[in-house]
């Protein structure tokens, strides 16, 4: 099972790319997708089954549209606020549940996040589109069986 | 020392968003003045202007990522006025209560367990590289097994009564859009008990530590004030979802006892101070300098008469006897008292999941409608109000929120300043262990510095050292 999570805040702008992926991503079998406005401490009990998970979250200040890396466990974020980071997540995940799923963040690029406003700039929203095309595609390579509904 | 000097914590770490801290210190090394700045301001009360009245609970929940159940009922109880609903039928009234509860639980089981519990178990001088979670988990790993199961718990609870985790849409004007199905109520019964025993063993935590370093709670940014939260009418019981505000001072004497919280803007104003975003409320009466109060757990522990539910209302009376004075004003106490009302919230929840209500298919209430509507909870960190005014087309024409943050605006801005001059003043080091005092003091409040400027998502905070003449000396700054 896939575990992914699409977070940020709808109303901030750009920062909504998360959520907004994972609502368009739709029914993909073996997929479960979950959004929420930031990674907590409750997100390592949510990845503790999966097999692989995949973060995907506003990326700021890149130049390409979207940035798909693999993420490992590390304890070197500290939980400096409620907020976490991916690889925060996966170490408090090992650490509490033994889980070691295979990880990924997704990245996807905005520029506009300092207002306070619903929906995507457009730039972002193409940027969303790439990624979903990249993602139906790497679902399908890496796992022989999934396709984006 | 020849030169006054500046010292910025930034970010403060552990908080929910960010800010700022400066400490001034005069050429004597003594400190001059310390502050928190709230340095970013994002207008969420003008956002809102020209929304619907009926979207505006959803809404508002985008101040916040970790309370927006309180804001979700905080802005449904004004629109509840305004809609003309002065009272819910019993089944909307008790599944937002039950999912204020599965709120308030949830969110003091992450403050304790996985913010605070670093400083209180390696104490506040450990090297910043122990003062973790991490750290925490290899000491104690079934504690933060337990404090997530505890989380999920109380999500679930958000979730069967708001229909998802984060922006719920159960509440609405005029009552709820859901009921708790019989299935639902026997999944939760299965692990409720549980709950209760590992709160009252999360009390036990909580008391001991403060009881076992009685000196240092005492003697922390401790300092009388005044006190303000909802009461219930009446008896003037803790109640979390509903009730009339209580203000009382240091002694306990009351300041104004059963006021209708639609009454709130006749006796409390805010204060704006150019070096922040975060205002100052204070008692309209008495004014600004000596006019301001406290709110949240602990506050709630010193204003109200007692807790309806019998195991947090023994606590409560242990918590009240054993500081020695009429009310307790350490505000390290405020975990024990955040212990204190997850017990009542169990308490609370297994009380109406046996309440046949919870199924009833009555759902929403009508009136006749209203320009004006106030709002107003006890959310985790205290007492939070909303006010809106919507006109004749349903639009919003004006919002006005006091968070509890503001509310304890001067109360950690003292707090601040307390730590400061016991810990700082003639030091001729300043040590990270130091600042990290600062950082506790601040942290105690479980402050949430987005909802409190009404920003969205996160802001940095740092500490500061300044000379006489503004030159920065010396700054601390956490990448988050």
């Amino acid at each position: 099972m896939i575990r992914l999570i699409g977070y940020g805040n709808p109303g901030r702008g750009d920062d909504g790319l998360g959520p907004a992926f994972a609502a368009r991503m739709g029914d993909v079998p073996g997929v479960v997708v979950s959004t929420d406005y930031q990674l907590t401490v409750d997100h390592a009990l949510w990845i503790a089954e999966a097999e692989r998970v995949v973060f995907v979250d506003a990326l700021i200040r890149s130049d390409a549209p979207f940035e798909f890396a693999p993420v490992g466990p590390s304890v070197m974020h500290d939980v400096t606020s409620h907020s976490l980071s991916p690889a925060a997540v996966l170490a408090l995940s090992g650490t509490l549940f033994g889980a070691a799923p295979e990880a990924f963040v997704l990245g996807i690029t905005g520029y506009e996040f300092g207002e306070v406003k619903e929906g995507l700039s457009a730039r972002a929203e193409e940027n969303l589109r790439l990624a979903l095309a990249f993602f139906d595609d790497w679902l399908v390579r890496s796992d022989g069986g999934f396709a984006h509904a | 020392m020849a030169e006054p000097r500046l010292i910025e914590i930034s970010p403060v770490t552990r908080v929910e968003g960010h800010g700022k801290v400066t400490i001034h210190l005069d050429k004597d090394g003594m400190v001059d003045e310390a502050r928190l700045h709230i340095v970013e301001f994002r207008g969420f009360e003008r956002f809102i202007h020209g929304r619907l009245l009926w979207e505006v609970p959803v809404i508002v929940q985008r101040l916040c990522g970790i309370c927006p159940v309180s804001h979700h009922l905080a802005a449904a109880k004004a629109m509840d006025v305004i809609c003309g609903v002065d009272q819910l039928p019993p089944t909307a009234e008790k599944m937002r209560r039950l999912m204020h509860y599965g709120q308030v639980m949830q969110s003091h089981v992450l403050h304790f367990f996985h913010l605070a519990a670093p400083d209180l178990l390696f104490g506040f001088d450990a090297p910043a590289e122990r003062r973790n979670i991490f750290e925490v988990l290899r000491e104690k790993p079934e504690l933060g097994r337990r404090a997530i199961m505890m989380r999920k718990f109380g999500q679930d609870i958000i979730e069967a009564t708001a229909g998802k985790k984060i922006h719920g849409t159960a509440a609405i004007p005029g009552g709820i859009n859901r009921n708790l199905p019989i299935e639902t109520r026997d999944g939760f019964l299965k692990t409720v008990a549980e709950m209760q025993d590992w709160s009252l063993d999360a009390l036990a935590l909580a008391r001991d530590y403060t009881l076992e370093h009685a000196e240092l709670v005492g003697g922390f940014a401790s300092f009388p004030s005044k006190y303000m939260s909802l009461v219930r009418e009446g008896d003037g019981a803790l109640d979390l979802y509903h009730g009339n505000l209580r203000m009382i001072d240091a002694e306990g004497g009351t300041i104004f006892d059963q006021l209708p919280y639609d009454r709130y803007h006749e006796v409390l104003v805010e204060d704006v101070r150019s070096w922040s975003y975060m205002k100052f409320p204070f008692i309209k009466e008495i004014g600004p300098d000596t006019g301001w109060y406290r709110v949240g757990p602990l506050a709630r522990m010193n204003t109200v008469s007692l807790i309806d539910t019998p195991l947090a209302n023994a606590a409560r009376e242990e918590l009240m006897a054993a500081h020695g004075t009429v009310k307790v004003h350490a505000v390290l106490a405020n975990h024990w008292a955040r212990m204190i009302e997850v017990l009542h919230c169990v308490e609370k929840i297994t009380e109406l999941l046996h309440d046949p209500d919870l199924q009833g298919t009555d759902l929403k209430a009508t009136g006749d409608r209203r320009e004006e509507g106030i709002g107003v909870i006890e959310a985790p960190r205290g007492n939070l109000i909303h006010h809106y005014k919507v006109d004749e087309n349903d639009q919003v024409t004006y919002c006005n929120l006091i968070v509890s943050t503001t509310h304890n605006n001067e109360g950690m801005n003292r707090a601040v300043k307390d730590v400061a001059v016991k810990h700082i003043s003639g030091q001729p080091e300043i040590t990270e262990g130091m600042l990290n005092h600062v950082e506790v003091a601040i942290r105690a409040y479980d402050p949430c510095l987005s909802c409190a400027t009404h920003a969205l998502g996160q802001m940095p905070l740092e500490v500061e050292l300044l000379d006489a003449a503004g030159q920065t000396l010396d700054k601390r700054a956490r990448a988050t």
